[in-house]
């Protein structure tokens, strides 16, 4: 690698290309709009974004395209938060939005304006583990660990929700995180202990 | 994602206007569809117009029914106590939808503008009329397991996916629409079409338009039961669903409406059916009859032949469950 290239990271060298190809790609509509260069410059403009996540605020700006999951992990370095298949069909992903479960895939970084943001990082209280990540570890509710955030924030919820009464209706109301090892009996015994326990987030 | 403009609307107006600049845009509301196709580059629109601060979240009461704003959330309808005692239908047809995770963002006017999820639409190496109009049906002589036994074409054949939707054809709800020409009502069995040669139309839209709420009219029915027949347990389309609710006058049918999700490219409406069982019993004979008369249009594909088996059965299923004779 070229010596003054170190700096500019692999990533930050795909993003510019990928700015690059986007503008390749929407030509045809962008020649008409070029007669306004407001407007190009409106299209890959960076929007402020003012959020809460895990207690703390943050002043940001993103690209329109980028996607919560995207903020968290790539701008933020959160990784806690995985991404399992980006297209909301695993819950790998899954974050609280004003205390509500979502796909972090799904939703644009820019559509949270002025929201609070709770990701796996936020549970713990320092070096104590809330007492669904206790849960987990004590009913071996994982494998290989990969879906695990996104169980342990829908778990919360799903007990928040008053949703966690049996184990058919965990079952049903977890049913939007896979877990591809099929710790599934283990994370319901895990869920139903904190419910019974009276403790949530 | 190919990158787009984002601009937040702040009244009807202003997303109805900011739509008529820009007619490669789309409106935003959970996102929880458009995002996806958007990644896969089934579609690319170059402006979203976040409608998500408009005032239409309501869950309301009037005097012939219910006011549901097209940004209310699935969760949030779902659980609504009000449309649990007097439309237990839709807070069924809204639990069988999606994950827990995906009801908590969708909207009502968004899980109406959802689009089909055959797998030919969403490759965009595969033909599709819908996606790409002309380019043919790869689902025709392709795998088409889940694809439409009712009023599908030679152009398309594919199935209207929602749950709600089910619901609300059953229903009679009313779809409140706003745009450029001002507002206007339809019928919800309006609002999505059948494919026809015109397959890239979901639904009666106009160019511009806006859905703003749903209107669901008071009722009588006091036996409702949503089934959903699906290949697992939980978070998956419907094979088949049946949404029948039945007013019952004792064990004597006054009024059914029925309708089938998973079989159509609209939620499909059982009318003869119905009127056959106007006036009789609740019986597993009456029901099974009723199921064999909303049969008689279906036609299978291959692949999902065993639809014309199981749609009879379910249809028959649904009515006694919802009526308690199992």
């Amino acid at each position: 690698m070229d010596k003054n290239c170190k700096n500019e990271s692999r990533r930050d060298f795909l993003k510019k290309s990928t700015a690059l190809a986007a503008l390749a790609a929407a030509s045809p509509a962008l020649v008409k709009a070029g007669e306004n260069d407001e407007r190009i410059a409106a299209l890959f403009e960076k929007i402020p974004l003012n959020l809460e996540i895990n207690g703390k605020a943050y002043s940001l700006t993103v690209e329109p395209r980028v996607t919560l999951l995207d903020l968290l992990r790539e701008q933020l370095h959160l990784t806690g938060t995985k991404k399992g298949c980006d297209y909301g069909q695993c819950g790998a992903c899954t974050v609280h939005v004003n205390g509500k479960r979502i796909n972090s895939c799904l939703s644009l970084a820019v559509m949270n304006e002025g929201k609070k943001i709770t990701t796996i990082e936020g549970l713990a209280d320092g070096d104590k583990l809330h007492p669904m990540q206790d849960a987990f570890i004590k009913h071996d509710g994982f494998q290989c660990g990969y879906c695990t955030p996104g169980q342990i924030m829908s778990a919360l919820a799903c007990i928040n929700e008053g949703h966690a009464n049996s184990r058919d209706e965990i079952r049903e109301f977890m049913s939007g995180n896979i877990c591809r090892c099929g710790a599934y009996p283990n994370i319901v015994d895990a869920v139903l202990e904190v419910k019974k326990g009276g403790q949530s987030s | 994602m190919i990158n787009f403009e984002y601009i937040r609307a702040s009244s009807v107006k202003a997303a109805v206007d900011a739509l008529a600049k820009n007619p490669t845009g789309k409106f935003i509301a959970g996102g929880t569809n458009l995002i996806d196709l958007m990644k896969r580059g089934v579609t690319a629109p170059t402006r979203l117009i976040d409608i998500n601060d408009l005032p239409l979240k309501q869950v309301e009461e009037t005097t012939d029914g219910i006011n549901i704003g097209a940004l209310a959330i699935n969760s949030e309808v779902s659980e609504n106590e009000l449309i649990k005692n007097n439309f237990p239908l839709l807070s069924m047809a809204f639990a069988a939808g999606a994950s827990a995770q995906l009801r908590n963002m969708a909207t009502v006017g968004g899980n109406m503008m959802q689009r089909t999820r055959c797998s030919y639409f969403y490759d965009t190496t595969m033909p599709c009329n819908k996606r790409q109009p002309g380019s043919g049906c790869g689902a025709l002589q392709g795998h088409n397991r889940m694809h439409a036994i009712f009023g599908a074409s030679d152009k398309c054949i594919a199935v209207h996916p929602s749950d709600m939707c089910v619901a609300l054809a059953a229903l009679n709800a009313t779809v409140s629409i706003s745009g450029p020409k001002g507002n206007r009502k339809i019928p919800f069995t309006d609002f999505h079409r059948l494919p026809e040669d015109k397959p890239e139309l979901d639904n009666t839209l106009q160019k511009g338009e806006i859905i703003t709420g749903v209107l669901i009219p008071k009722n009588n029915f006091n036996k409702n039961h949503y089934l959903k027949i699906r290949d697992r347990a939980s978070y998956a389309f419907a094979l088949i669903s049946v949404a029948a609710a039945l007013e019952m006058d004792v064990d004597t049918i006054k009024k059914v409406n029925i309708a089938m999700g998973g079989v159509a490219h609209k939620p499909w409406r059982m009318t003869e059916a119905e009127k056959f069982l106007v006036g009789k019993k609740a019986t597993r004979e009456n029901f099974s009859k009723a199921a064999e008369l909303a049969m008689k249009s279906a036609k299978g594909y291959g692949h999902n032949n065993f639809k014309l088996k199981m749609a009879p059965i379910a249809i028959t299923e649904s009515l006694m469950i919802a009526t308690g004779i199992v």
